[in-house]
């Protein structure tokens, strides 16, 4: 079933360090919910596994994620498929785009994504509201990760 | 009629040990060493397998086993049948693709088979079943029925490169399209008869078992039909040959059809026992029951029906568009055929009827029988055009159905079926009284001052059932014939057994067949003993479906029993000195004619069996006479029913305010146990007209898989029944008895939406329908009223 969700965050960061940092593994590792690893295969290909309860449906997914259509600083597509095993799977990508404004960078997203399996069978109903939930824990994460005064995340 | 003879309504028996928590169930079933099974399913509804490693769940501690399609393809394992043969217009038999019991290469539905773990504990099996690797390549997936046989989709099966599994017609065209032609009127209706879930109780479950010291299996599963689950095993998929399989079918909670056919888990599970040298079992899990039950209905008809210029009906023509699924299930191909077509003459005189079906496969679970299988799908076709057209020609509904009911018996339809008795008329007056139809335009504006909608709709029904002469199915194309056995047993204490190939899955055969023998041998049910479910015990049977169980179970037990007490006679006849043409049997007493002598059935049971006034030159000894019933005709069960609904237009919800059943079943052996079957049955169907739904998403994921998306009915959505008979016995059978398991759940959606329909005043409204569609269509319909 196909799931969608869009929305922007305001970040208190010049667009260069937000872009650096949406590049980083680590970073991305440390502040995507449920994630415990986060391996470079390339520059722009990860192994993720990524650990995700959706209602009563607990899963780990591991999969493959790609960063497509790069345009520094402006933006990239970022890909990916995972596969949870008898929970399911989940596919599909996100654009993220930046832009400046006067508290920062505002980074505008649009993620759009299938699921199958018990996740759609069992967690069709939640996942939108489980996907808005990890998207704003990923960017309070990510907040702090980019704001100066906490340099060492 | 005795107090527990034919007709009264004696409490069921085995309701002791089911509302005491004794009843004997598969998962309650434990066998010594045994291992548990857990299916790997397809997350995808259409890829192949690249790549399937199950190495490192076969090396989790406590696995015993996993096992894939290639495991079976080397065993030499047959694949799932499909035991109907539908050939298409062209004369091409139907283009059925392999159905392996676990996927080969490819996976056709969310929840299809990829492999099986067997571990010691079932927690086990689903923790090792995580670590089996499957590399998949997503193909398009095909759902959409008007898509799936266009240019550009995807093929499910090579053998059917248009995703058509057969292009079939019934009927004349010619008379059909000539009378169309000279109509005064014609009604055009396009009908979505929508996808249901079965939902049993009981979920389906399955152990088998090897016993290696004498080769043989035994298969413990929820099935309406052990010996059809050992014919299949045997002869097609190759388990084991017949005498050394048993396959054992005890307590079954509920079945509406699904339990009639032969799945992927029960030939798994006896399969595997051998190859891992423990019984396995395996119980279904709601969500399991979800994906791989196979479901029910799943029609697009476009329907048309001819009136002369007085509203004589003159001519029907219907295209049907039926869902068969990913794979054909073992009887999914007659079920939107030869169930469905012949049952579009309804209770009218059509002259001319022509019907075409267009069986499709899609990448969603396979579709088969569920309770009525085709007549259902046919009766909301034939009563939703003929609620439209009387509508459409200004005449009162239930006139236009009288003016147009068969009326001369025996009837023969343009549409195979030869109804042999009847009298609709009576239903429908019987009905009409019973609902104050006279009354509604009162009760319409009393809901109306409270800003409610009130609609009155009818069905008028009717089905085949008895399921079935042999000869006809066999020349209409059935692998099976469809007959019936028994055998009876009379023991020396003057007790008896009855052996029945009709299989109790909540019917009450435990009690109604024990009514026929109290009954016929003038003992009380309590003597009485029905076996059943047990190829080890009973000596063939072709289940329970279709409401066969008594119109031709009970003919079996019948003919069986004519020979018991033919027998008796002759044994009396030696016991009392006197000639056999002097012996009556009455009242559970063999008598000599015109004396006092007699004996009662007991002592004449004791003196067949201990045999000492007769010598085995002249008589055997024994009491225990078989059976084989094969019927001569379809019986034809039929009846008006009549539902009153009351909207409200500001929140769309349908109250169900009256319901009036006036059913014609024969002869009533259980007239409690009947009604309850009513009961049940108008639940069933109410649930499909308002509430239930399958649906599967564009990318062929199952979103209605738990309760929480797929509503049943419950009480509160029901109102108290008014349940009525008319009686016409069946001619065709000893008892009379014409059927009544399905009727309810047949009759019941046209009446539901022909309520709903009236009340908002258009036709546009589909199932389920649910308060939002019920709230839309009132916004149209306060649309339509204000442009007027």
């Amino acid at each position: 079933m196909a799931m969608t969700m869009n929305g922007e965050a305001v970040l208190p960061a010049p667009r260069e360090t937000v872009w650096a940092k949406l590049n980083d593994p680590e970073v991305l590792k440390a502040c995507i919910p449920g994630c415990q690893s986060l391996d470079m295969a390339s520059p722009t290909e990860f192994a993720a596994v990524a650990k995700v309860k959706v209602g009563p449906v607990s899963a780990t997914f591991k999969g493959r994620v790609q960063l497509l259509d790069l345009d520094p600083p402006n933006g990239y597509r970022i890909q990916g498929e995972g596969e949870g095993g008898v929970a399911g799977f989940a596919k599909g990508g996100a654009k993220v785009r930046l832009e400046d404004v006067p508290e920062g960078t505002k980074l505008v997203y649009d993620v759009e994504a299938q699921i199958g399996g018990k996740l759609a069978q069992l967690g069709g109903r939640l996942i939108n509201g489980v996907a808005k939930k990890m998207a704003d824990e990923f960017f309070g994460n990510f907040a702090k990760a980019v704001n100066p005064e906490n340099a060492g995340v | 009629m005795s107090n527990t003879g034919i007709g009264a309504p004696v409490r069921r028996k085995e309701d002791f040990r089911f509302i005491t928590g004794q009843g004997r169930y598969t998962d309650d079933i434990e066998r010594p060493g045994q291992t548990h099974a857990y299916f790997l399913r397809s997350p995808h509804a259409h890829a192949t397998i690249k790549k399937l490693d199950v190495s490192a769940a076969l090396a989790t501690p406590g696995v015993v086993g996993v096992l894939t399609g290639d495991d079976l393809a080397k065993d030499g394992v047959g694949g799932l049948i499909c035991g109907w043969m539908i050939h298409s217009k062209d004369g091409s038999p139907m283009k059925a693709g392999a159905h392996p019991a676990l996927a080969q290469g490819k996976v056709r539905y969310v929840g299809d088979h990829v492999a099986v773990v067997i571990a010691e504990t079932l927690a086990i099996a689903k923790d090792a079943a995580e670590k089996i690797a499957v590399d998949y390549e997503t193909l398009a997936p095909v759902v959409d029925m008007n898509a799936a046989t266009g240019k550009g989709a995807a093929v499910i099966h090579d053998v059917a490169p248009d995703n058509r599994v057969y292009d079939w017609h019934l009927g004349d065209k010619t008379a059909t399209d000539a009378a169309f032609a000279k109509a005064k009127h014609v009604t055009k209706l396009d009908l979505v008869n929508n996808r249901l879930v079965p939902n049993p109780m009981e979920t389906r479950a399955a152990i088998g078992e090897y016993d290696a010291g004498n080769d043989a299996f035994t298969l413990y599963t929820t099935s309406q039909n052990p010996h059809v689950a050992r014919l299949v095993l045997s002869a097609f998929i190759g388990i084991a040959p017949e005498h050394k399989l048993r396959v054992i079918a005890p307590d079954v909670g509920g079945g509406f059809g699904s339990k009639i056919f032969i799945y992927a888990e029960e030939t798994v599970c006896v399969w595997a026992a051998k190859k891992v040298g423990r019984p396995v079992k395996w119980t279904s899990d709601r969500t399991e029951a979800f994906l791989s039950d196979a479901h029910g209905r799943d029609h697009l008809t476009h329907a048309e029906l001819a009136l002369d210029d007085k509203g004589k009906m003159l001519a029907m023509r219907v295209h049907t568009k039926a869902n068969l699924g990913a794979y054909l299930s073992t009887f999914s191909s007659c079920v939107p055929t030869y169930l469905y077509a012949p049952l579009l003459s309804g209770q009218y005189d059509i002259p001319a009827i022509y019907c075409e079906v267009e069986g499709i496969y899609t990448n969603t679970a396979p579709v088969d029988a569920y309770r009525g299988a085709g007549r259902p799908e046919a009766t909301f076709v034939v009563e939703r055009l003929v609620e439209v057209a009387a509508r459409e020609i200004g005449q009162d509904p239930a006139a236009f159905r009288r003016k147009n009911f068969i009326r001369k018996f025996p009837h023969q339809t343009p549409v195979i079926m030869a109804y042999d008795v009847g009298d609709y008329a009576a239903s429908l007056d019987k009905a009409l009284d019973l609902i104050d139809y006279k009354g509604l335009g009162r009760r319409k504006r009393d809901s109306a001052r409270k800003g409610k909608l009130r609609g009155l709709g009818f069905s008028a029904y009717i089905e085949a059932c008895g399921i079935a002469p042999s000869a006809a199915v066999g020349s209409l194309g059935a692998g099976v014939g469809l007959w019936e056995s028994a055998e009876v047993r009379g023991n020396p204490v003057g007790t008896v057994e009855v052996l029945t190939g009709s299989h109790s899955h909540g019917q009450g055969h435990e009690t109604t067949f024990a009514q026929l023998v109290s009954d016929r041998l003038g003992i009380s049910i309590d003597q009485v003993a029905i076996v059943h479910g047990d190829t080890d015990k009973v000596q063939f049977g072709m289940g329970t479906y279709g409401s066969r169980s008594g119109a031709v179970g009970m003919s079996a037990i019948a003919k069986a029993l004519d020979k018991v007490i033919a027998k008796g006679k002759k044994v009396a006849a030696y016991a009392l000195e006197a000639s056999e043409g002097d012996i009556e049997f009455k009242d559970g007493r063999f008598s000599v004619a015109g004396t006092d002598k007699s004996l009662a059935f007991g002592e004449v049971a004791l003196q067949a069996y201990i045999a000492h006034k007769f010598s085995g030159q002249e008589l055997e000894p024994g009491l225990k006479e078989g059976a084989f019933y094969d019927p001569t005709n379809f019986t034809f069960p039929s009846g008006v029913h009549v539902c009153e609904v009351e909207i409200d237009p500001e929140t769309g919800v349908t109250k169900i305010d009256r319901w009036v059943a006036v059913d014609d079943f024969g002869v009533v052996i259980n007239p409690m146990i009947v009604e309850g079957q009513v009961h049940g049955g108008i639940a069933q169907g109410v649930g499909q007209a308002l509430l239930e739904g399958a649906h599967y998403d564009a990318s062929g994921q199952l979103v209605t898989a738990s309760y929480m998306d797929y509503c049943m009915p419950r009480a509160d959505d029901l109102p108290s029944f008014r349940v009525d008979h008319t009686t016409t016995p069946c001619p065709s059978n000893p008892l009379g008895i014409k059927g009544c398991g399905e009727a309810g759940a047949i009759a019941a959606p046209p009446a539901v939406i022909n309520a709903i329909t009236d009340a908002l005043g258009h036709e546009d409204v589909a199932m389920p329908a649910t308060p939002q569609a019920v709230w839309r269509a009132a916004q149209k319909a306060a649309r339509l009223a204000a442009a007027e």
